[in-house]
């Protein structure tokens, strides 16, 4: 063991998730197995099980896309069925990729993995451009609300190395995605994911780019403003009472923080009935704490005697969400079933149960070239569609721009049980 | 790193706390899956930390094949009393006395594969309808495209191709009769995130995860230790060696591993320094390359 392994230095690592969108001959299965195989996160067993899968199929070289497979089908037609998720760390971060299939069929992997990324690497051909497909890319990606955006322009090996394929890709880029994400971190990498350029380490073939590797650029970029801290949000989850000797008449709400800072003495208002109160301490296993922030897991104890359950949520004093029971949405269709209009589904927003009606279809938008369709078009699986929906009882919401918690909904078919919708309430 | 920011392990630690109180507020009737393995002994830690200062409102289930290290049955037992919890024990053992399975016959037998026959008929006589594992993405491919809440058919069956799409943190546990759900907290966990949590934490485990003498064999390049029930080779020679266990099965799948390492920070830097994934050295995974996805869609754990 050359270098001693530190465990302090584990506890400072910080967590970026990131979700990967390109399509199906861009090389993003090569991408993901060029950065895992450069931040040495292959072992050497899967490295033998690819070398001899390569062999079998006749490739010369190893080939860096069969780390990524993944089931039996996925194996014998040589595509990605479902996202997957692979981990990967450097000494300053722990990576979680969202690995999504680039087919058009599948935008609805792409939302799942987007869903809960900080950044989104969208992969783009250097040969072709900018196509169709990277405008479905970045409309997710935007839709989705992904902070930062990292766009590859990869088999530049291809095209010579060329400075200026890169910046005519780069500027075709900018001129449509200055329309989709208006103040978005926008950064550009020239790549080759197929020989190593500018992925992990840095290109000898390109010394006209000097802006940091896809690896460097994961590793830097800001994450720290990705939650709200502005505004308290505190769904409840669950009434923890233990009703044991020790702790007799211990009432605490549990919960994730969802936005803002939540100290002990904060007022605060409950929702739905509007109740005032003060938070008298934060708890968790470990004690008490002076503060909880999102996404901490914590325990909140109130000054008061009052009701609360699953799917209230306490928040600022006067700080309050959007209390209301009908709103606007964008809704990914995920299922084979088209969206009913008028139609009653069961509906989650945060901890919350209620079912609702999709009363119109406002648009829908056609994600491949970004086209509105008129009214009265059928919402169909991988459809993205702008509805207005009314629920049963008030949801406590914030736009889904300002808070990707409280900003959210899942639409549930009441026969199937399945989740049929993601929605971004406007 | 900035104030207010947590760092990687305790954002999965609070992830990991809000899936466990999902399940109790979404379930009725939900189960911890215990196999005395280092993965559930965190997930029993995690759940102390969601429901504090309750009790954990759920029981453990372990599926006993008959061939476990007694070292990890004495250490289940004594943390079921530490905890005052409640325990179920489903035994392959039984199932193969009510001919419910048929025990393997030959060199490699294993009741690897039995168990999933206990598991599904235990979880339906005790009516479960959520079984929280501490499977991890990283372990194997086929558990990559695991969901949080994973769904099961009437036949506890998973269908890879056809799972429901799950965003944000919205998880959608509404099932029909019969159907249940696989609930994996520590999903986004790697090998390593679990051992610096257990050093942080301070967790303790069964003793066979540290440096002993054994008794063991050699085979297909993996260590397996000797026992009434494992049929040696010809060319199989017993021998004594220090080893370790780096995962936790039954005596029949679990490779050891050459090792002195006696401390969770030893133990660290035998990982930090490894070139084998954790599971290469499970006998069970070495069966076919789709090994692990055959035995989830029928129901494993």
């Amino acid at each position: 063991m050359d270098q001693k392994f530190s465990s302090q230095a584990y506890l400072n690592m910080e967590l970026l998730r990131f979700t990967t969108a390109g399509s199906v001959d861009d090389g993003k299965s090569t991408l993901i197995g060029r950065l895992l195989y450069d931040s040495k996160s292959i072992f050497e067993d899967q490295l033998d099980a690819v070398k001899r899968a390569s062999l079998l199929k006749g490739a010369e070289h190893l080939n860096l896309a069969l780390f990524t497979d993944g089931l039996r089908a996925e194996r014998e037609q040589g595509i990605t069925i479902d996202v997957a998720y692979r981990y990967f760390a450097t000494p300053h971060r722990k990576f979680i990729i969202a690995d999504t299939p680039g087919h058009i069929q599948y935008t609805r992997n792409m939302v799942t993995g987007a869903s809960t990324a900080n950044a989104a690497i969208i992969l783009i051909d250097a040969r072709n451009g900018v196509i169709e497909q990277t405008h479905r890319h970045a409309t997710i990606a935007s839709l989705l609300g992904i902070p930062h955006i990292i766009v590859c322009i990869n088999k530049m090996d291809l095209m010579d190395y060329r400075q200026e394929v890169f910046l005519d890709i780069s500027e075709n880029f900018r001129d449509f995605a200055g329309r989709i994400f208006p103040d978005k971190d926008i950064r550009f990498i020239p790549i080759s994911a197929l020989r190593g350029d500018n992925v992990v380490k840095p290109s000898v073939n390109m010394p006209w780019y000097n802006q940091g590797t896809l690896l460097h650029v994961l590793e830097i970029l800001p994450v720290d403003q990705d939650h709200d801290l502005k505004h308290q949000r505190f769904p409840i989850q669950y009434v923890i009472r233990p009703e044991s000797d020790q702790y007799h008449d211990y009432r605490g709400y549990a919960g994730r923080v969802a936005g803002g800072f939540f100290k002990p003495g904060d007022p605060v208002t409950i929702l739905p009935s509007m109740i005032r109160s003060k938070i008298v301490s934060v708890d968790t296993f470990d004690g008490a704490l002076e503060k909880a922030f999102p996404p901490m897991s914590v325990t909140l104890t109130l000054a008061d005697d009052v009701d609360i359950s699953r799917g209230d949520m306490i928040t600022g004093e006067y700080d309050l969400p959007t209390i209301g029971g009908e709103f606007q949405a964008m809704v990914c269709w995920m299922n084979p079933i088209p969206l009913k209009p008028g139609g009653r589904y069961a509906l989650k927003h945060t901890t919350r149960d209620v079912k609702c009606i999709v009363q119109s279809v406002d648009h829908v938008l056609n994600i491949n070239t970004l086209e509105k369709m008129p009214e009265g078009t059928p919402v169909k699986m991988n459809d993205i569609a702008s509805v207005m929906i009314r629920t049963t009882q008030p949801l406590f919401y914030d736009p889904y721009v300002k808070n990707r918690i409280t900003g959210s909904i899942i639409l549930i078919d009441e026969a199937t049980h399945e989740t049929v919708g993601a929605g971004m309430i406007l | 790193m900035n104030h207010y920011q947590l760092n990687h392990l305790k954002e999965l630690e609070a992830e990991a706390i809000y899936v466990l109180r999902e399940v109790a507020a979404q379930f009725e009737r939900p189960v911890l899956l215990f196999s005395g393995g280092k993965d559930s002994i965190v997930l029993v830690h995690l759940s102390r930390k969601a429901f504090h200062p309750a009790r954990i409102p759920f029981p453990l289930l372990h599926i006993d094949t008959g061939h476990n290290f007694q070292e990890t049955l004495d250490f289940r037992d004594q943390l079921v009393a530490r905890l005052n919890a409640r325990l179920i024990v489903g035994s392959v053992q039984e199932s193969i006395d009510t001919g419910r399975v048929t025990e393997e016959q030959g060199i490699n037998a294993s009741r690897n594969v039995l168990q999933t026959v206990t598991l599904l008929d235990t979880i339906e006589k005790y009516k479960f309808d959520a079984a929280i594992g501490g499977a991890r993405r990283d372990e194997e491919k086929a558990r990559a495209k695991e969901r949080f809440f994973s769904h099961r058919d009437q036949f506890g069956q998973w269908d890879p191709k056809n799972q429901r799409p799950e965003l944000w943190y919205l998880f959608n546990g509404k099932k029909r009769m019969g159907e249940h759900f696989r609930v994996f907290p520590i999903s986004n966990w790697t090998e390593m995130d679990v051992w610096q949590y257990i050093l942080a934490e301070n967790i303790d485990l069964p003793s066979i995860y540290f440096t002993h003498e054994r008794e063991v064999f050699y085979r297909d390049g993996v260590w397996l230790a000797t026992a009434p029930f494992m049929q040696m080779k010809p060319n199989e020679q017993p021998e004594q060696r220090r080893i370790r266990c780096r995962t936790v099965g039954d005596i029949s799948c679990t490779g050891l591993t050459l090792s002195t390492a006696d401390t969770v920070e030893d133990i660290i830097q035998e990982i930090a320094a490894t070139r084998v994934t954790e599971r290469g050295g499970r006998y069970d995974d070495k069966r076919s390359e789709a090994a692990m996805e055959d035995r989830k869609k029928e129901g494993y754990f």
